[in-house]
């Protein structure tokens, strides 16, 4: 549904987007991240009409923007990022300002606002002005208007930040409510948030793509993807590391504390194996009590800054 | 078309939301009696007309015009509705004008509020009321070519308070270019025909031209192609410095 290649965006010497290409399918939930002044919020503003790029073409349903921007414009819904609206009206003033501005005219215009308006459970704040609305509120009404046409693609650039974790699920709850039917790209850098609605993740770092994949397969980069971390309750460490890392499937052993009669080991795999089974049995076998085990599925902080930490320092300088 | 509305509805209502609304109503209805009644001794006179009250008008509208215009587009930039706005399925055409014609009827507004004074006025004596009709018409034209360089101004920055003092100079600088002082000093250095220009440019002179009560295609032409071209300056300039 949405088709974008090779997008190229300039701010004087600035490379700010550079080469960016992807596309996105109805159902699907792309994640796009990378480091703040990557070009998350250029690609997403040339994506949705506002800037115009200087090399590389953006589809939206086979229409392109740059020669068809207002049948682009209506199929999209969009968040600009700290979701900006017109302070001085009320609420509902202003989604039916955005809803007339849609095409949706009298009857029609009052249906469209209510039936938005539950859907992201914004009655209490209706009637107050926009300025003096939570922060909570305020987003919920950035994404009201955003989806107030049922559009079928939405881009939401940054839906989550500063939003306490309650308001998070509930926009992320949102959002995963309608990615069945929408081509949905949404930008972050909380990556908790790609693990919980994404289906795919985009990395981007100084302009350019440096990753394409699933969470899951991000997750699998990670050092720590099938790490197993474990508690035995013993005075001494001693000879324990050596007893895990002659286990045939562990790599390596890291003693990560050992006080107050607790020993907590982190047990890295060789490879991709599942190490948690003879992990346990080995602790059995030794009558070690093992107080806690956890198997990790990785951690995406850790991939992220590998993934962008080299590129940025190397074309930013 | 219909979009133009929605937006002039969204903007003109925008004004009547905040107290700015009503505090340039009341300084524009107060300032213009203080003008005919005193400075332009409305009574004094002994005349049935109302040359007090009009000749003023280009220097009440010098500083409270710009106060109009100035929020139109800096206020959008600062508080970065702009994006909203331009991803919306509009053009650029219709923001603009949209905008334009809010803040044109706002002045509007500010005009009718001054009606008591040609129905007093009709009381008093028998006014010629064609050349009232046509200096408020002419007013009305005048406020928006101000208003149209001030919505050009006021999308150059996103600080309402530049946009202001820009606006009020550029306009100084229109309502001035037919006095001697500025007609003098540019034909110091420059042939006649570009002091021609220069003068042919004034506010005031067009505007008195028309409160005589003489509508010439002239002056009508001066003022509507004056809008048009700060209009369209306005969208350039919107288009060029999105990004910032």
């Amino acid at each position: 549904m949405v088709e974008i290649e090779h997008l190229c965006k300039n701010f004087g010497s600035l490379k700010a987007v550079d080469e960016v290409s992807f596309g996105v399918d109805r159902g699907e939930v792309l994640g796009f991240l990378g480091p703040n002044g990557a070009g998350k919020s250029t690609t997403m503003r040339m994506i949705t009409g506002f800037l115009a790029p200087d090399a590389g073409r953006v589809r939206v349903c086979g229409d392109d923007i740059a020669t068809n921007p207002l049948q682009v414009k209506r199929r999209i819904g969009y968040l600009p990022e700290g979701a900006p609206l017109y302070g001085d009206m009320t609420p509902r003033a202003f989604l039916r300002f955005i809803a007339e501005i849609r095409g949706y005219r009298g009857k029609e215009r009052e249906l469209a606002v209510d039936s938005v308006v539950e859907k992201v459970n914004l009655q209490p704040a209706l009637e107050k002005p926009i300025d003096t609305l939570s922060k909570g509120f305020k987003r919920r009404v950035g994404l009201a208007q955003a989806i107030i046409h049922d559009p079928e693609v939405l881009v939401l650039d940054e839906p989550t930040d500063g939003l306490d974790p309650n308001q998070k699920h509930e926009v992320r709850t949102l959002i995963k409510g309608m990615a069945k039917e929408k081509a949905i790209i949404l930008s972050t850098h909380i990556l908790e948030e790609v693990d919980a609605v994404c289906t795919r993740a985009v990395i981007i770092s100084a302009g350019r793509i440096v990753s394409d994949s699933t969470p899951a397969e991000l997750l699998a980069r990670s050092r720590f993807h099938n790490a197993v971390s474990i508690s035995i309750r013993a005075n001494t460490v001693d000879g324990m590391a050596e007893a895990f890392r002659a286990l045939p499937a562990v790599d390596s052993v890291e003693v990560l504390e050992a006080k107050d009669g607790c020993v907590r080991l982190q047990l890295f795999p060789a490879g991709d194996a599942a190490i948690a089974a003879a992990v346990s049995e080995l602790a059995r076998e030794r009558n070690w009590a093992l107080e806690e085990l956890h198997l990790e599925r990785g951690r995406l902080d850790d991939v992220f800054r590998d993934i962008t930490s080299g590129e940025s320092a190397q074309s930013r300088g | 078309m219909p979009n133009v509305w929605t937006i002039f509805k969204r903007e003109l209502s925008g004004y009547f939301s905040t107290p700015i609304a009503y505090v340039f109503l009341v300084i524009f209805v107060v300032l213009s009696g203080v003008f005919t009644f005193y400075v332009g001794s409305y009574f004094e006179r002994d005349q049935a007309d109302l040359r007090s009250f009009f000749q003023f008008h280009p220097w009440l509208y010098l500083f409270l015009i710009p106060a109009l215009a100035m929020r139109l587009w800096a206020e959008e930039r600062r508080s970065g509705t702009l994006e909203l706005l331009l991803t919306l399925p509009i053009t650029m055409t219709q923001a603009v004008l949209g905008k334009f014609l809010a803040a044109w009827a706002f002045s509007a507004i500010a005009l009718l509020l001054t009606l008591p004074l040609w129905l007093t006025t009709n009381y008093l004596g028998n006014p010629d009321n064609g050349v009232i009709m046509a200096s408020y018409a002419g007013s009305l034209l005048m406020a928006g070519a101000f208003l149209a360089i001030g919505a050009c101004m006021s999308a150059l920055t996103r600080n309402q308070v530049i946009a202001f003092v820009i606006t009020a100079a550029v306009c100084l600088g229109f309502v001035l270019s037919g006095y001697p002082l500025v007609l003098e000093f540019v034909g110091a250095f420059a042939p006649e025909f570009v002091v021609e220009a220069v003068g042919s440019f004034s506010f005031l002179s067009h505007f008195t031209e028309v409160s005589k009560g003489v509508i010439d295609v002239r002056d009508l032409v001066f003022f509507v192609s004056l809008m048009a071209y700060w209009l369209f300056a306005n969208a350039g300039v919107i288009e060029l410095k999105k990004a910032e």
